[in-house]
């Protein structure tokens, strides 16, 4: 188990370099004269010039100096210092704002997808091959076929523009009421996979060797269903939706950009339309490391929950 | 994103195929036949299952009629895509236009008709380049296993931990040129660079079903060397579930093409794209939806015809749910 978790951890911190190396060496390194793209059209006096040098160690050239640059960018994004965007606002200060509504927007996606998808997945497992079952099987692969690009746009506009259920757009602020289309349009992608999941493992359980006991003991229907299959039959889901929650905070970038919400994918969108170079790179960066932890945290929560799960 | 989900939760059941393989081996072991003889045998089953399914001829249909529409787009309109006229902004459907006119004054469904093939250009090079990485990947970290699986399998975990869609932005950011050529390289080469871990699992897990094969011991008693076995025995095993998750990679590569267009950083002007059209759609939806609506159709049908179509043949040469 020790054993593990050391090696999952190590892993993490290889893919954390791998991938911090690669957005800093795209995106930094090797576009001229920084100096200048950074005074735009403006002249750079020699004093400017020889102070940012300093700064930012541009002196040190080579492979040498751009390690020296990489490792006081990690130094910086490690220490919470994302810089300013191309606004002037400091990139830290656009997230603090932005966090609250991405979480409070996943949160309402994993309510709908544990919701519905848990529910009818235990249904379809339960009645296997039926037309419920069936039609369940149909209408989980249109969600998963149908790209968020799609689903996001068609949604508002049914629902929010032209029978307006839903108010369209959420704008700043955004109550409730607001996010729960976006909630439901973003979630349903969990909720289809949620509900796969979940029937082929009640349709698996249930077929075990400990309901058959429970058969025969005498144990009503409800009892097996809702105690011994269902407990074993969660562990999977459990940890999906654990790993979909770390991908529902970083992954709504066409979401919250359709639905304009003023949330981490949102700004990302935003930075992405106007250019907005260290903005992009501030928020993605962020968002691997959200994204890297989540994973590790799901895999040893899942090798703790399973006892079946081998560490080599 | 995920469309990945998908592809993942194939892998198990495309992994599970690999010793299911193994009722055809024996044909192979006589010697008598070549080898097509096992696929066949297996391809002949599933053959016989599918054709029953109507999913699986519904979605063929699609992928056909959009390949189609790729190659030779002049056949289902004889309109011009590039020929747009502000003055019909919005127009609704007529003789000339069956789903009028867009925010540009150009006829909608020409445009989607001719987006098509950056589509699935797209969307099939990066299948075939994700293939050939994790043919390569897998079949070496499954045959010689010990320190080449122990590193290659790293190499594979930490490029998986790497979110696609963040990396694709980043890497896509840096493509400043605006020629089509260029682009689609560079989105082909992105795509297939973070998306090939998927298939190296499913090709490395039926390598290693494969290798321990009696008719590979036989091949080696006979003096064949590695390569020989590789390319001889063990290939054709592995190629059967790596094309079934590349058939649903693809669709999901296709998705991934439009999600970045949309986003602005995939394919741009004057290469016709879904997702750029899709966006512009989405922005003026409320004067007119039918230039939201066409494209979108198109995009989701397409992918959903390779989604399905994978689905379809994973599931017919899965003999476990036969």
């Amino acid at each position: 188990m020790f054993r593990f978790i050391l090696r999952r951890l190590l892993q993490m911190v290889l893919a954390f370099f791998g991938t911090t190396l690669i957005v800093y060496a795209l995106m930094f390194a090797g576009q001229g004269d920084p100096i200048q793209a950074l005074a735009g059209e403006r002249p750079v006096t020699e004093a400017q010039r020889a102070y940012l040098t300093e700064k930012f160690h541009l002196d040190q050239t080579g492979v040498g100096g751009f390690f020296y640059r990489y490792f006081d960018y990690i130094k910086n994004l490690v220490q919470g210092d994302l810089g300013e965007s191309l606004t002037g606002r400091q990139i830290g200060d656009i997230l603090a704002a932005a966090w609250p509504v991405t979480v409070k927007l996943a949160l309402i996606a994993m309510t709908v997808a544990v919701l519905f998808g848990v529910t009818a997945g235990v249904l379809a497992g339960i009645r296997r091959a039926s037309i419920f079952d069936n039609s369940t099987l149909v209408l989980t692969l249109l969600v998963l076929g149908i790209p968020t690009i799609v689903l996001a746009p068609l949604a508002q506009y049914f629902l929010g523009v032209r029978w307006q259920v839903f108010p369209p757009t959420a704008g700043s602020d955004p109550d409730f009421y607001a996010l729960l289309l976006p909630g439901i349009v973003l979630g349903s992608l969990s909720l289809a996979t949620a509900l796969r999941l979940t029937r082929t493992s009640v349709a698996e359980n249930l077929r075990a060797d400990y309901v058959r006991t429970a058969r025969s003991k005498g144990l009503v229907k409800r009892r097996i269903v809702g105690v011994h299959v269902l407990r074993n039959s969660l562990i999977p889901v459990v940890t999906f939706l654990g790993v979909e929650l770390g991908n529902l905070m970083s992954g709504a970038i066409i979401t919250e950009g359709v639905f304009n919400i003023p949330g981490v994918g949102f700004n990302l969108f935003r930075g992405i339309r106007t250019e907005d170079g260290p903005l992009v790179v501030g928020i993605v960066s962020v968002l691997v490391v959200v994204y890297l932890v989540s994973n590790l945290v799901v895999d040893v929560l899942y090798a703790v929950l399973d006892p079946r799960i081998r560490y080599e | 994103m995920s469309d990945f989900e998908t592809v993942a939760a194939s892998e198990n059941q495309a992994a599970r195929r690999g010793p299911s393989g193994e009722p055809g081996a024996p044909n192979q072991v006589g010697g008598t036949s070549t080898l097509a003889g096992k696929p066949r045998s297996l391809a002949g089953d599933a053959w016989r299952d599918l054709r029953r399914k109507p999913i699986f001829w519904i979605s063929l249909l699609l992928v056909l009629l959009f390949t189609g529409m790729a190659a030779v787009p002049g056949l289902f309109t004889s309109n011009d895509p590039a020929d747009c006229v502000l003055a019909r902004q919005h127009a609704g459907p007529s003789a000339g236009a069956i789903f009028g006119y867009d925010f540009q004054g150009c006829d909608t469904y020409a445009r989607a008709v001719y987006g098509t093939r950056a589509s699935l250009l797209v969307g099939a090079l990066s299948a075939l380049l994700t293939g050939v990485i994790a043919l390569v990947v897998g079949m070496l970290a499954g045959f010689f296993g010990r320190w080449v699986d122990a590193v290659l399998s790293r190499v594979i975990d930490v490029v998986l931990g790497i979110p696609l869609l963040l990396a694709a932005i980043v890497l896509l950011k840096r493509v400043s040129s605006d020629s089509s050529t260029v682009r689609i390289a560079a989105i082909i080469f992105v795509l297939a660079v973070l998306g090939w871990t998927t298939a190296a699992r499913v090709v490395r897990s039926s390598v290693i079903t494969a290798k321990e094969q009696d008719y590979v011991a036989a091949a080696r008693m006979l003096g064949a060397g590695n390569g020989r076995i590789m390319w001889r025995h063990i290939l054709p095993n592995a190629l059967a579930p790596a094309v079934v998750v590349l058939t649903i990679a693809l669709g999901s590569f296709i998705a991934a093409e439009a999600t970045l267009s949309f986003l602005g950083i995939g394919l741009k002007d004057p290469t016709i794209s879904w997702g750029q059209d899709i966006d512009t759609g989405r922005v003026h939806m409320r004067e007119s939806a039918i230039p939201l609506l066409v494209p979108s159709t198109f995009l989701a049908l397409t992918v959903l015809a390779f989604i399905m179509l994978g689905d379809a043949i994973r599931d017919a040469f899965d003999p476990k749910l036969r």
